[in-house]
C-alpha cells in the first residue's frame, strides 16, 4: 500500500516535491513553447522563400 | 556511430520520434518509481524525509551530467565547427541550470531537518553552487554577445573551462571534510542504502535521464528551426 504520510517531516518533503513538479513543468513548458515559436518561424520563413516545409 | 546525428536533417527525422519516445519513457519509469518511493517503508534513521532523497539525488546526478554533455558539445563545436554540435551545447545549458536549482533547493529542504541548518559552506555545497553560477555565466555570455558565431566560441571556452569543476563536486565528500554524506551509491561494498530503496531510486534516475534527453532533442530541434529562420531571413534579405 502507498503512503502519504510524512509526519513531522511534511512540511520539508511536500515542498521538495512542489518545488520538483513546477521546476519541470517550467523546462517542458519553456522547452514546447521555444520549438513552437521558432518551427513556425522557420514554416514562414520557407513559406517566404517557396521552399517545403520543416519536417 | 553517432555520425548520423552531424546532420541536421538526418538529427530532425531521428528527434521527431526520440523526443516523443523519451518522454514517455520518463513519464513511466517517473510513476513507477514514485509508486515505490511511496509503498517503501520510512528510513531507521532519517525517517519520512527518505522521499527527498528519490529527487534530489537524481537531480544532483543529472546536473554533472548535462553538464558533461554542455562540455563534450561544446568542444565538438569549438574544435569541429559542427553547428549541430553548438545547438546541443545552447540547448543544453538552460535545463542543466534548471536540474542544478531543483539538486540546490531540495538538498536544502533535505539538510534543514537532517543537518539542522539549510545551507552550510562545505565542499559539495558550493561546488555545487560553483556549478550552477557556470551554467548561469554561460547563458548570460550567451545572451551578451550578438554575433552568434563569436557567442559560441566564447560560450564553449567557458565551458570547457567548467568542465574542471565535476570531478570537484564528485569527489569533495572524499576530499575534504564535509558535512554532506559520502558517496552513497559508490560506496566500497556497494550501495549504502536498503534494498528496498534501490529499485525506486534507480528507476527515477532513468526518469530524470529520460526527461532530459526528451527535453534536450525537443530544444536542439527548436535551435535547428531557429537558425533556418535566421538563415532564410538573411537570404531574403539581400
Amino acid at each position: 500500500m502507498l503512503d502519504f504520510d510524512a509526519g513531522k517531516y511534511g512540511p520539508f518533503v511536500w515542498p521538495a516535491y512542489a518545488i520538483t513538479a513546477l521546476i519541470f513543468a517550467v523546462m517542458i513548458a519553456d522547452s514546447l513553447l521555444r520549438a513552437r515559436r521558432w518551427r513556425n518561424a522557420a514554416r514562414e520563413a520557407e513559406k517566404a522563400a517557396g521552399k517545403d516545409r520543416p519536417s | 556511430m553517432f555520425a548520423f546525428l552531424y546532420n541536421p536533417d538526418r538529427f530532425m527525422a531521428f528527434s521527431r520520434w526520440g523526443a516523443p519516445l523519451f518522454g514517455v519513457l520518463a513519464v513511466l519509469l517517473g510513476a513507477a518509481g514514485l509508486w515505490l518511493d511511496f509503498a517503501a517503508p520510512p528510513d531507521y534513521q532519517q525517517g519520512y524525509t527518505i522521499h527527498i532523497m528519490f529527487i534530489h539525488v537524481p537531480a544532483s546526478m543529472l546536473s554533472l551530467f548535462v553538464y558533461l554533455c554542455l562540455g563534450v558539445a561544446s568542444f565538438l563545436g569549438l574544435v569541429f565547427r559542427q553547428p549541430l554540435a553548438e545547438a546541443a551545447a545552447r540547448a543544453a545549458a538552460p535545463l542543466g541550470a534548471g536540474l542544478t536549482f531543483l539538486a540546490l533547493i531540495t538538498g536544502s529542504l533535505w539538510g534543514k531537518p537532517m543537518w539542522g541548518t539549510w545551507w552550510v559552506w562545505d565542499a559539495r555545497l558550493t561546488s555545487e553552487l560553483v556549478l550552477l553560477l557556470f551554467y548561469l555565466g554561460y547563458m548570460a555570455l550567451q545572451a551578451a554577445i550578438d554575433d552568434e558565431a563569436r557567442a559560441a566560441r566564447a560560450c564553449a571556452i567557458l565551458a570547457l573551462v567548467g568542465v574542471v569543476n565535476l570531478p570537484i563536486v564528485v569527489f569533495s565528500v572524499d576530499w575534504w571534510n564535509t558535512l554532506h554524506q559520502g558517496s552513497t551509491l559508490f560506496a566500497k561494498g556497494g550501495p549504502a542504502m536498503a534494498p528496498v530503496y534501490l529499485p525506486p531510486f534507480f528507476l527515477m534516475i532513468l526518469a530524470y535521464t529520460s526527461a532530459f534527453g526528451s527535453l534536450w532533442l525537443v530544444r536542439i530541434r527548436g535551435e535547428v528551426w531557429r537558425r533556418r529562420a535566421s538563415v532564410l531571413a538573411v537570404r531574403a534579405a539581400r
